[in-house]
Parts: C-alpha cells; structure tokens; sequence
C-alpha cells in the first residue's frame, strides 16, 4: 500500500540563506493520526508548506498518495492535501461560509448541485451547516476554526494538516475539535505544542528539531521520555502526566 | 441604478417639476424597502462638499443676474447649482437605497458578472472580508497603547500613532500573504470561482428596470415639453 504522505531527504533553506530544513524523512500511512512535534523555529511550518508545494526549490522529494509534489501536479496534490492554518482569519477570506467552503471545490471544476452537495457535506462534518450564510467575522473564533476545517474537508483530501489546530480555543472548543477529528475517516498531520491535545487525539508522534526528525514513536512513550523532551526544549504542562492518561 | 441616474441627470433643470416627480419616485421605492429616513440621511454627509460647491456657484455666475435677500445672484449660476444639488442628492440616495437593500456579497457578484474587471472585484471582496479583522488589529493595538499609559495628546503624540499605523500596515501585508498561501492551498489560480449560478430571470430585469423606464418616461416629457 502506498503511504498517504512520504518525505524523503527534504532539505530546504529560504532565500535570505536562512536554512530551516537540514533532510527529513518521514512517511504516514493512510488512516493514521501523526502529531508533529516541536520547540519554536524548529522548521514545522517550513515543512508544512512543503507539503502542498507552497514552498519548493530545495534538495528532496514529497509523495503524497505515491504522486510526487511537483509543479504540474500542483492541482490534484492540492486537492490531496488539506492544510487547515493557524488564525482562521487567514484561511476563511470570503465574505460568507458558504462561499468560503465552496471555493476549494470550486476551483476543482465542480458548479450546480454537485458543488453545494460537498458544501454541505463538509459543513455538515464540522457541525456547522446552521452558519452556510453568516459572514466569518461573526462566529466565534471556535467556530471559525471549525469552519477552516471544513474548507478543507469539502476538497475531500487524502491528508489533513492541521497547524496548531487547538491554538487559542477555549476548552469546550477544544473538546469539539477533538470530537470532530476522531470522527473523521481521514489521515491527519497535526502540528503542535499541546501535548496532551497529542496524545489524546495522535497514537503516534515524530518530534522536529533542528530541521530534522529526531524522534518517531508512539506520543506516549515520547512525551515520557524525560531526556528526549527536555533535550529539544519540549515540556509537559504543569500537573499533566502522561501516565495517568488512559490509553 | 446607474440608468435611473443617467436620466436624472439628462433632464434639464429648469423643468422642476420633474425633479418632484424623480424624488417621488426614490421616497416610494424606499417606502417599498421599508428603509426607515434615520438610516438614509446621515448616509447623505458623503455630499457635503458638492453641495458647498453648489451653493458658491451662484456667487460665482456670469451673466444676468436677479436679487435675492439683498444678495446679487447669477441666474445661470444659481439654475447651474440647483441642477447639481437636486441631481447630486437624487443619485446619492438612489445609491444609499440600492446598498441598503442589496446584500454586499450580491453587490460583488453583479459587478463581476457586469464584466467589472475581475481584480476590482476581488480587491472589494477582500475589503468587505477584512475590514473588520484590520479593524479590530486597530483597536487591540489602541488598546495596548492606553494599557501602558499612553494619551493621544496634541502633536507630540504623532510619532506614535504614525508608528501604529505603520505597523498596523505591515501586519495587515503579512496577513494577506497568508491568506494568498491559504487560497493557492485550495487551488487558487487568479480568478474567484462564480459560486452562485446566474440566477436571474426575466422578472427580475423588469423589476430592476421600472425605475429606469419611469425615470426615462420623465426625463422625455421634461425635454419634450421644454
């Protein structure tokens, strides 16, 4: 079977001589949910934007579904790969919902009827087909996020790439963003400093430092790996214990 | 809209009578909307300086001239200033009218499927979208200002707000470069897709048209009967 996502030997340094990625590899396979861990300018959002060819031009290859991220592949490797942004202000830019959930459909060609069955599918996903008509700016920001999720999932992606998808929530937000990513027969890729939000939702765990993929193994042996935590500036929050966590 | 304007303005402004008739109309389609006066007036500011620019005309005027109030007045001025004033109001509030029954998103679609140039359309739909978000930037950042006991205090002052806005600008140019990744993320390739199809009927332009033909029937008989 081929994996949903394979990086192979990605090395990427921005124009200003910057180098952000120094060779990652790694490879998720369909159905599996993967947190991507780690400190700040570790390079996850450079990876990231590597994945839909958003950025391009360094040394090594990405796969996604066995089609490699390349320039004339740009169309479908877009549709393949749903990346949900961190401010849903950045990601919801029309001026309603509907629209907004219509666009990534929109530009695979799709109109009519078939076009708004997928509108309504993903809102329906989200929890959110109630709002088709509201302007974003009048949601809660939880409901925006939702609604970003759902721009992404009426493309019906092969992966899903949440970048720090529980940012700014508040807990029930939280928990309903949780709720709905279980719920989804999806791979999802999610990036972020909240480890328990990885290890409640994410059995396996790759953590990013320096550039590279220093650790891949499941979140909970990860976040319990004292050494391993404190030596790529990653932490626990106060009170929280992986071992009292049901598996 | 625009058609109603252009024959308001092609009807001749010695005719006054049917300026009467113009403004009728607009007072019955607002009835008909049921768009309250406290919503449109203060709408009208946006005219203030025509009108201060129609009232000097008078003064201004050559040729014969008549006495009014002790004040010598030129009579093709003050015919020149009363057109501007009575046709700027009458499009005015015919464009008040027409936002305040047409949603924005509606407004947006009608101009691009006018053939307005896709870039504009897209430039006002953005503005329609982060206007508020820019805006709240703007109050947070106010906020933080006052927070660490700043006061906007006479010229002094200046140097810090033009800092704000400068980098209110920036955060406002990076944020539309995440939102130019966000679109190129769903397959964004220059052009907005038409999300709602075309969608009007005959009905509909006859409708749209009364205001314009009656207008016309107007404009016609004010010439006609000159």
């Amino acid at each position: 079977m081929t994996a949903s996502l394979k990086v192979a030997g990605l090395a990427f340094a921005y124009p200003d001589g910057y180098q952000a990625l120094f060779g990652v590899d790694l490879e998720i396979q369909r159905g599996e949910r993967v947190a991507l861990l780690g400190p700040n300018g570790a390079g996850k959002t450079t990876l990231v934007l590597h994945l839909n060819g958003l950025l391009a031009g360094g040394v090594g290859t990405v796969e996604v579904a066995g089609l490699p991220v390349e320039k004339e592949n740009y169309p479908e490797i877009r549709r393949r790969v749903g990346v949900v942004f961190q401010d849903p202000d950045d990601q919801l830019f029309m001026p309603t919902v509907h629209d907004d959930v219509a666009f990534g459909p929109a530009n695979l060609g799709l109109a009519g009827a078939e076009l708004e069955e997928r509108v309504h599918e993903a809102l329906d996903l989200v929890g959110m087909a109630e709002f088709s008509d509201r302007p974003p700016h009048h949601l809660s920001f939880g409901q925006r996020r939702r609604v970003a999720v759902a721009t992404v999932l009426a493309m019906r992606p092969e992966i899903l790439v949440l970048d720090e998808p529980s940012s700014n929530l508040d807990p029930a937000s939280r928990r309903e963003l949780a709720d709905i990513l279980r719920s989804l027969d999806i791979t999802v890729l999610m990036v972020t400093h909240d480890m328990p939000y990885a290890l409640e939702l994410c059995p396996r765990s790759l953590i990013l430092s320096g550039g590279v993929i220093v650790a891949d193994g499941s979140t909970r042996d990860l976040l319990l790996d004292d050494r391993l935590m404190r030596a790529h500036r990653l932490e626990l929050p106060f009170g929280f214990d992986p071992r009292n966590v049901p598996a | 809209m625009v058609a109603f304007i252009f024959t308001v303005v092609a009807t001749p402004p010695s005719q006054f009578w049917a300026f009467g008739v113009f403004a009728a109309f607009l007072v019955a389609v607002a009835r008909l909307a049921r768009i309250p006066a406290h919503v449109i007036l203060p709408r009208m500011l946006v005219e203030v300086p025509f009108v201060l620019f129609a009232l000097l005309m008078p003064f201004f005027g050559s040729g014969p001239t008549v006495e009014v109030f002790g004040l010598t007045l030129s009579q093709a001025g003050l015919l020149a200033g009363w057109g501007i004033l009575v046709k700027g109001t009458l499009g005015v509030v015919c464009s008040i009218l027409l936002a305040a029954t047409t949603p924005a998103r509606d407004l947006l679609l009608g101009l691009d499927r006018l053939r307005v140039p896709s870039l504009i359309v897209q430039i006002a739909s953005f503005m329609l979208r982060y206007t508020h978000v820019v805006g709240d930037e703007m109050s947070r950042m106010k906020l933080a200002r006052e927070a660490r006991g700043f006061e906007a205090t006479g010229i002094r002052s200046w140097p810090v707000i033009a800092q704000s806005a400068g980098s209110l600008f920036i955060r406002s140019y990076e944020r539309g470069e995440r939102v130019h990744l966000a679109m190129l993320s769903r397959g964004y390739t220059g052009r907005l897709p038409e999300l709602t199809p075309a969608t009007t009927t005959a009905a509909d332009w006859w409708t749209a048209m009364i205001l314009p033909i009656a207008g016309l029937a107007v404009a016609v008989t004010a010439l006609w009967t000159q």
